[in-house]
């Protein structure tokens, strides 16, 4: 058994449960298509598929780098300036519990249609955890190690670049860990609320014409997507950070 | 060269002041190797922050060359407890980050860190990591790092405590050797009465909270010193028994 086994195995035994079930239970293909019939629905039309999960992709993976930016900057300020993080802080809470899905058709008002409102969404739904992970890290540095810095009279710019944000990264690297799967789901919503475009609006249109297979073809995708990313950010941890996994180790 | 004044230095805690030191006098000679022993809680870490300009006394002055302690200066190095090295940074770029931060000249100092690390046994792991060194040869990078910027005045926290019995004996003796050969000023706490009595030209007792000096034992054995058996086993034997003396009566 190498390290690759177990979680093939694991995938083809969830698959086999479920065709299983849509055989032994005859359960019609518009409640829950087999894999066999999503696969069809797949080849029937794979340009267009693989076209929709390009814009999402898209969407996703530009709201994300927004909100990479975005939360590193809106973190390293709150750490820095303690009088800004007592201010903005409880706002930044509050906003952040308003469910993105009621504020997605304001963007299309706000933002017009396009791309941009559903950028933006991608953004909100997922700068959160960017923020609070990267927050968590920068005020995590050791006492000793901030000694350091005041003993060699560091600045305050060579403290953060050559101690506190290296030592954040670990951090970091959770939070955008949670944050790239929250990026699809965010790219997902704003197709679905404004259709035009994406894997969302195939879902959509599908279940207008009663195409379940059609449907469970794009959620196979969305979650193929998603893996990869997350993968992704994995190797780019892996890249970045190899010495976090054998400090905590 | 480092003066101490009538220092007294008290903390806010949610139980009142507490007064760290109290009316500390000491007065402390160029090149001299001093050690400080004292019970736990009696100032002793609270002692070197002053001279390293990291705490401002309450009352009295710290002076070094005749100048107020006001902030860290760049001829005063502090070494810590812990190794306190970057997990990202090799050992050689453990050692060169005061150099980054100084912005002294590069070239040069890239090539005084490899013969640091060199000169304490550290010769084939330049390019390893912190996880990849064993705790002594953490502090033996963190001591190189200390040794970069050739400081004047070298403050240690209770350096080797962290570590095994006989590395602990290893890096105090390599210590010794390097003071010998490059002396630097040397503030060196310690709860080790052996390692004080072997390392130290003086020994500065204090005493429990609020920390004061309560003795200054001269050790004028004669260096290189040994932990094993040599011709002043007994003289040293004699320090170690008057020291424990008075830390026990304390």
């Amino acid at each position: 058994m190498n390290r690759w086994s177990q979680p093939i195995l694991g995938v083809l035994g969830a698959i086999a449960l479920w065709w299983g079930a849509t055989r032994v239970f005859g359960i019609r293909p518009l409640f829950l298509p087999a894999p066999p019939d999503i696969v069809a629905a797949f080849r029937a039309q794979p340009g267009y598929l693989l076209r929709e999960a390009g814009a999402t992709l898209t969407v996703t993976v530009a709201g994300f780098v927004l909100a990479v930016v975005t939360g590193l900057f809106v973190a390293v300020s709150l750490t820095a300036w303690r009088s800004l993080e007592r201010a903005t802080l409880p706002v930044l809470v509050a906003l952040n519990s308003v469910p993105k899905v009621a504020v997605a058709p304001l963007l299309v008002v706000w933002l017009g249609f396009g791309s941009r409102p559903k950028i933006v969404l991608v953004l909100l739904i997922c700068v959160f955890p960017i923020v609070v992970a990267t927050m968590a890290g920068l005020t995590s540095t050791p006492a000793e190690l901030g000694e350091l810095g005041r003993s060699l009279s560091a600045t305050g710019w060579q403290t953060y670049l050559k101690i506190r944000l290296p030592w954040a990264l670990p951090q970091v690297f959770t939070g955008l860990k949670v944050a790239v799967s929250l990026a699809v789901i965010g790219a997902v919503v704003a197709e679905i609320s404004q259709p035009g475009g994406g894997l969302g609006a195939v879902i959509v249109l599908s279940g207008m014409s009663f195409d379940t297979p059609l449907a469970f073809a794009a959620i196979v995708l969305l979650a193929l997507l998603s893996t990869m990313l997350f993968y992704l950010v994995v190797a780019l941890e892996r890249l970045l950070v190899p010495w976090s996994r054998a400090i905590s180790g | 060269m480092i003066r101490l004044a009538g220092v007294s230095r008290t903390f806010a805690s949610r139980d009142g002041d507490v007064t760290a030191l109290r009316d500390l006098d000491l007065d402390i000679a160029e090149d001299q190797f001093v050690a400080v022993v004292g019970r736990s809680g009696c100032g002793k870490s609270t002692l070197l922050r002053l001279m390293a300009g990291l705490l401002a006394p309450t009352a009295g002055t710290v002076t070094i060359d005749g100048a107020a302690v006001t902030r860290p200066r760049q001829d005063v190095v502090l070494m810590h407890q812990l190794p306190a090295l970057l997990p990202w940074r090799t050992a050689l770029g453990n050692v060169m980050l005061p150099v980054e931060i100084r912005r002294l000249p590069r070239a040069e100092h890239q090539a005084r860190a490899a013969e640091l690390l060199d000169s304490v046994g550290l010769a084939g792991f330049h390019q390893r990591h912190p996880y990849e060194l064993s705790g002594g040869m953490q502090q033996r990078v963190a001591l190189c790092r200390a040794l970069i910027q050739r400081p004047r005045v070298l403050l240690m926290d209770e350096p080797f405590s962290a570590l095994d019995a006989l590395t602990r004996e290893e890096l105090a003796t390599q210590l010794q050797a390097m003071h010998m050969s490059a002396p630097a000023t040397t503030v060196f706490v310690t709860h080790s009465i052996p390692e004080a009595v072997l390392l130290a030209d003086r020994v500065v007792v204090l005493s429990t909270r609020p920390g004061r000096v309560l003795r200054v034992v001269d050790v004028d054995l004669p260096r290189p010193r040994s932990f094993g058996h040599n011709a002043h086993v007994a003289r040293a034997a004699e320090h170690i028994a008057e020291l424990h003396d008075l830390l026990i009566e304390n």
